[in-house]
């Protein structure tokens, strides 16, 4: 059976390789992306030398690192689920002898590994070329950092799927779409690290799943977060991957009793 | 002729469209509310950031903030008129380019139609409060002209805007990726909101020249702000640089329709 759920890997994987070209724009995309927030940045610290606990190194190094974790973690799941669930194609995957989440978290993880070796390595080398980026040395905590971008991978995909099952319930979750996306940018870290928000702010946030995916793997990695927090962060991203699995599994088991298919 | 048949094109189109959306109404306004939310967040975004500097560059909060205000307009006309978001998914990879391409009127012309959105525009009214509101704090004069100018600017901005997406979607037509180039217009639409200036010289001259995002929010803003670059000529050639990318838009979407060659489903 899980021979069958890497084969969903495998042929994402693929597909996507037979559609790379979209993804050569993907990583001139990134690094104008990194270079515009680097500029901000810097226009932002002026002769200051540390802002909220980040040193001008720190920041572009986080900057390039969550730019390139979200190449990692980022997929379209949302829109492929409620778009299977609109045009009514899902009724016919509940048939067939698999987990329909599951084959959708797989193929996620063949799109995210398809850009984990194809664009996030080389757009990797190639933003340390072009930017003052200071990359750890210590391997112990490479291997930490993938891990972490494995609970990345695996909360914001949960996120994905809650939002793509949204259809199941309002017909046109378009506009959700568009919400998460932003909101996930904004409040995981990406855009901003959450320690630049005010403090109310900051509190509410260490609340949410968002940070769990941007934010404190990359403070990890620029190790702004350091000793025992480390495995505090880890404990909290593990703590969110668990809890998003009972919201998904209660929605599920409301759409099977809900479906109608509009159409088809 | 040929305008006022397009008009009444449009009527029927938006009629059509309410129609539409009084079915999913609900839809309706959460679509409105995630707009005005998306424009929050880059406003939380510069509030935030100001919270740690007085100044970017040298530029003020309620400056940066008025020019997001202004930005808010052309974009907000911009997501109502040429919502070109699904192009590829649904003209493309679905096929309907084939239906659109057996009527007579221009193809262009009707996947615009078939695609209005009028809720964007609410976006544009908060942003004309936002740029009133900085107006205020920053006490800039008003003239009597100020009202004109920015009518003037905002069409501007708006069709270099849908001159480049225009030309970004006709990329369809050439290459068959799937996920198209929505996530390329979601990355690219974030420059100009913000003073070109902060940047380096080679990516100014790319939002400048290349992909004039800065023509869409701070060199038209700088007009009102009463500090514009380039010995003033800055903003006024946003009205210019419109035609030009409009024009282009418009040059490889037509050439894209000669290469296109159905999508064989």
């Amino acid at each position: 059976m899980s021979g069958a759920y890497l084969d969903f890997i495998r042929i994402r994987f693929l597909t996507m390789l037979a559609y790379r070209v979209n993804y050569y724009s993907g990583i001139a995309v990134y690094a104008i992306n990194i270079g515009a927030y680097y500029f901000m940045w810097k226009a932002i610290y002026g002769d200051a030398e540390r802002l909220a606990g980040f040193t001008v190194v720190q920041m572009t190094t986080y900057v390039a690192v969550s730019w390139m974790a979200r190449a990692f973690y980022f997929n379209n799941l949302d829109r492929e689920i409620s778009n299977e669930i609109r045009d009514g194609s899902v009724a016919v995957q509940m048939t067939r002898p698999y987990s329909y989440l599951m084959v959708k978290m797989m193929q996620g993880l063949g799109e995210g590994l398809f850009r984990l070796l194809l664009f996030m390595a080389p757009g990797m080398i190639v933003v340390t070329l072009i930017f003052p980026i200071e990359l750890p040395t210590d391997p112990v905590l490479w291997i930490i950092f993938f891990v972490m971008l494995w609970f990345s991978f695996l909360i914001n995909t949960q996120i994905n799927l809650m939002t793509g099952l949204f259809a199941f319930f309002v017909e046109n979750n378009e506009g959700l779409m568009r919400m998460k996306r932003v909101a996930v940018d904004l409040l995981s870290g990406v855009v901003v690290p959450i320690a630049f928000f005010p403090g109310w702010a900051s509190s509410v946030l260490q609340w949410l799943p968002f940070q769990a995916i941007t934010y404190l793997p990359g403070s990890v990695f620029t190790e702004r977060i350091t000793g025992s927090a480390v495995w505090e962060a880890l404990f909290v991203q593990a703590i969110w991957c668990a809890a998003l699995v009972v919201p998904i599994l209660l929605m599920w088991r409301a759409a099977r009793k809900r479906l109608f298919v509009q159409g088809g | 002729m040929k305008i006022g048949h397009t008009l009444s094109l449009f009527r029927e189109y938006l009629a059509n469209y309410f129609k539409t959306k009084m079915t999913y109404r609900a839809d309706f306004w959460v679509e409105v509310v995630s707009d005005l939310m998306f424009s929050a967040m880059n406003l939380i975004f510069i509030f935030v950031v100001f919270q740690h500097t007085p100044s970017l560059g040298d530029w003020s909060q309620a400056e940066v903030v008025f020019v997001y205000g202004y930005f808010m307009i052309p974009y907000g006309v911009f997501g109502a008129f040429v919502n070109l978001w699904n192009f590829s998914e649904r003209y493309i990879v679905k096929g309907e380019m084939d239906r659109i391409l057996t009527r007579p009127a221009g193809s262009l012309t009707q996947v615009l139609l078939e695609n209005v959105d009028p809720p964007s525009l609410i976006g544009s009214l908060v942003g004309l409060g936002i740029m009133g509101a900085a107006w205020t704090q920053l006490g800039l004069p008003f003239d009597w002209y100020d009202p004109l100018v920015l009518i003037v600017m905002v069409v501007g901005s708006v069709l270099i805007y849908m001159g480049i997406y225009v030309a970004l979607a006709a990329i369809s037509f050439y290459s068959d990726a799937p996920t198209g180039i929505v996530p390329l217009m979601f990355n690219i639409q974030n420059y100009g909101r913000y003073p070109v200036q902060i940047y380096n010289k080679g990516i100014r001259f790319l939002l400048t020249w290349v992909l004039p995002f800065a023509f869409v929010g701070v060199y038209p803003a700088e007009f009102f702000l009463g500090r514009a670059s380039g010995d003033g000529l800055m903003p006024w050639l946003t009205p210019a640089m419109g035609v030009i990318f409009a024009g282009i838009g418009v040059l490889v979407w037509n050439h894209g329709i000669k290469r296109y060659r159905g999508a064989g489903s």
